[in-house]
């Protein structure tokens, strides 16, 4: 399982809300190669450690995490590290797709100008048609790139959000069920958008629905109350896991 | 089944008299609330248009008023103006120095005959004007029609009861033959009120203009912006992003809702000890008077500017933090943009309440007599509200219309303030 210098790795973390823990002693070592899904019944902790991996736990008032992540081998909670920084490199899709009222075009290009990441309107102009490109959106808007972002339809924004993660080139790509409040068919669109950018990042994803566990990731932990009860290969886990809570879990018993 | 279980219930029947009664019960209700609702809103409007009404009725004579003609030789000895000097460099002295008062006198005697004094006190200023506006005039005779005095004018208005014993009238059996006088002879005319709308208080109701108000009130308002929006956003930007929950900004929150319930005189005190009394700064001047505006507008921009902070959904801030933007770029970038218009109607509000205020400003001193136009942030000056109570306090009858038509004024204002922000409001909304 563990690779020699793993993409992202958690040692011995914990997070609490005020005096409720919500994560227990998490360990877990994340390869860059491959999709990792996290899946578990609802209120298992599985966001909160997501978020954990870009630090967007900061924002909530009364978390405090403990333990240890580390970006490349390097601690994400150490006092040199940005915290800006981290999260252009440790980009985050979110369950309901949230696009900035502003154009399209506005949307994606918001990163890589905070970030300066282009110089001149050309440069921005091929960034920006890249990310959608490959966030497979450009063939639908590239006619409307003036008109909002909260024009577009549900499966829509969720990729221009993703379109707008991946315009600033991070390393790792978190998304938090980023399929929960889409259709079927938009759906696929992700799963297969997934697969398309594997390999390039590292991707970390929740979900709830096992099925898409089984066909986006390669990787599988599963959580419940907050620890993390099995990881490993995601055929292997679904197939024959080792702890009765998982088998529980995926054949339906409780969840 | 349990032995003690309770009998089967009948079926309702949606059809019987009591429930069709019921129904009609409901109706009525209904009927009955929505009258209550449209009464309300007649009654209101009722008030609304009695008040414009008698306003309008009162002060539109206000706008017009009724000048004499009378034929001026500007005799440039008589005036004591050497007509080279005047064409020169020191011409504007020489021509202030001159006496128009007396050429006015002179000239009016001659014409008027017996009704030579109906010609205002301040009659004069008009032919020094002609003079300093060309100073071909001197020489020449010019017929110019000037003002006359308050009364003269009202009778010319129609606003005094002839027939009323003299007593009682207002206006003296003189001034009725006079203006019968000149009205016989067609030297009498009633047009737009031009010094109305250009000239500052004055103690002659004929000479009193509502334009050193109204600059004074767009100085005020200026200062009261210019200090209470920054302040305000700034403060309501970091209490809701940036200070986060404690003891100490509770007690802020607090302390800033009773502060916009305070009433607004004791801002005025606070005003007189702070900015008068502890910085030395002038008294009765716009940015004095704004400064203390803008202590009475503060609360009402933060507690407003905050709601409208807090409503910016909290996934347009994950979004922008989630790509690597600094919590000063969520702020400028984001939510700001999206709380502007939320901002901008708190702001109109204040604004609105600024500059309808008097007690404070009475407090500090922007009551006294302002005979002159402000010319700048420090110089004396007073505001519509101001000047309006100042008029309504007045025993001369001729301010009764001019109290009137600056409440026109000053609603105008109101208004075009409101259309404008209204207008912002929607285009910042529609961009968003």
């Amino acid at each position: 399982m563990t690779e020699p210098c793993p993409k992202l790795s958690a040692r011995n973390l914990n997070v609490f809300y005020g005096a409720k823990q919500a994560i227990k002693n998490v360990s877990i070592d994340i390869s860059r190669e491959h999709v990792t899904a996290l899946i578990g019944p609802s209120g298992c902790g599985k966001s909160t450690f997501l978020r954990c991996f870009n630090r967007m736990n900061d924002t909530i008032e009364n978390a405090r995490v403990t333990g240890e992540i580390r970006l490349d081998g390097r601690d994400i909670h150490a006092a040199d590290m940005d915290v800006v920084q981290l999260r252009a490199r440790v980009g985050m899709v979110f369950q309901k797709p949230n696009p900035f009222p502003k154009s399209i075009y506005e949307n994606v290009a918001y990163g890589p100008r905070i970030h300066g990441l282009a110089s001149g309107r050309a440069e921005m102009d091929r960034l920006v048609e890249d990310a959608l490109r490959r966030a497979g959106l450009w063939d639908e808007v590239r006619d409307r790139l003036a008109d909002s972002g909260t024009t577009l339809s549900g499966g829509q924004q969720q990729r221009l959000c993703i379109a707008r993660a991946i315009a600033v080139d991070p390393e790792v790509i978190l998304m938090d069920e980023p399929c929960s409040a889409l259709d079927p068919v938009a759906t696929a669109k992700i799963e297969e958008l997934i697969d398309d950018l594997r390999g390039r990042y590292a991707i970390v994803i929740v979900t709830h629905n096992m099925q898409q566990a089984a066909r986006v990731s390669q990787r599988t932990a599963f959580f419940h109350m907050g620890a993390m009860i099995e990881y490993g290969e995601t055929s292997t886990l679904f197939t024959n896991p080792v702890q009765a809570r998982t088998k529980d879990y995926i054949t339906g018993r409780y969840g | 089944m349990t032995a003690t279980s309770a009998p089967r219930r009948a079926p309702t029947n949606w059809t019987a008299p009591a429930m069709q009664a019921r129904v009609a019960v409901r109706y009525r209700r209904e009927r009955l609330f929505r009258l209550a609702g449209l009464g309300a809103l007649c009654l209101a409007g009722l008030f609304l248009a009695f008040l414009l009404f008698t306003i309008v009725r009162t002060g539109w004579s206000g706008f017009r008023h009724s000048e004499v003609a009378v034929s001026v030789v500007f005799d440039a000895q008589a005036l004591g103006i050497d007509p080279a000097v005047a064409r020169g460099p020191g011409g504007v002295e020489a021509i202030r120095r001159a006496d128009f008062n007396a050429l006015m006198q002179r000239s009016a005697a001659a014409q008027l005959g017996p009704a030579a004094d109906v010609v205002s006190e301040g009659a004069w200023l008009d032919l020094r004007a002609a003079v300093l506006a060309d100073r071909g005039v001197l020489g020449q005779t010019r017929t110019l029609w000037v003002p006359v005095r308050s009364n003269i004018d009202l009778l010319a208005k129609g606003k005094f009861d002839e027939n009323e014993a003299e007593v009682t009238r207002g206006v003296s059996n003189e001034d009725i033959a006079d203006y019968h006088y000149l009205e016989a002879r067609g030297l009498i005319r009633t047009d737009f009120n031009e010094i109305f709308v250009s000239a500052a208080n004055s103690t002659d109701p004929e000479l009193a203009g509502i334009w050193g108000a109204a600059l004074g009130s767009l100085l005020t308002l200026l200062v009261t912006i210019g200090a209470a929006f920054p302040v305000g956003v700034l403060a309501a930007v970091w209490l809701e992003e940036f200070a986060g929950r404690s003891r100490w900004t509770d007690f802020v929150e607090v302390s800033i809702s009773n502060l916009a319930a305070v009433p607004s005189i004791i801002f005025g005190l606070l005003g007189l000890a702070v900015f008068l009394n502890f910085f030395n700064m002038p008294r009765s001047a716009p940015i004095v008077g704004g400064l203390t505006l803008a202590l009475m507008t503060l609360p009402v921009i933060v507690i407003t500017a905050r709601a409208a902070i807090r409503a910016v959904p909290g996934s347009v801030r994950d979004a922008a933090l989630g790509i690597g933007a600094s919590p000063f770029q969520v702020v400028v970038h984001h939510v700001l943009p999206l709380a502007l218009p939320g901002i901008m109607t708190g702001t109109i509000i204040g604004m609105a309440r600024a500059l309808g205020e008097t007690a404070p400003l009475l407090l500090i001193g922007m009551r006294a007599f302002v005979a002159d136009a402000p010319k700048g942030l420090t110089s004396s000056a007073t505001v519509l509200p101001v000047q309006i109570f100042l008029w309504s306090d007045d025993a001369q009858r001729g301010f009764v219309e001019k109290t009137s038509a600056a409440i026109m004024v000053l609603l105008v204002i109101l208004l075009l303030m409101s259309s404008v922000a209204i207008y912002l409001r929607n285009r910042f909304e529609n961009r968003a």
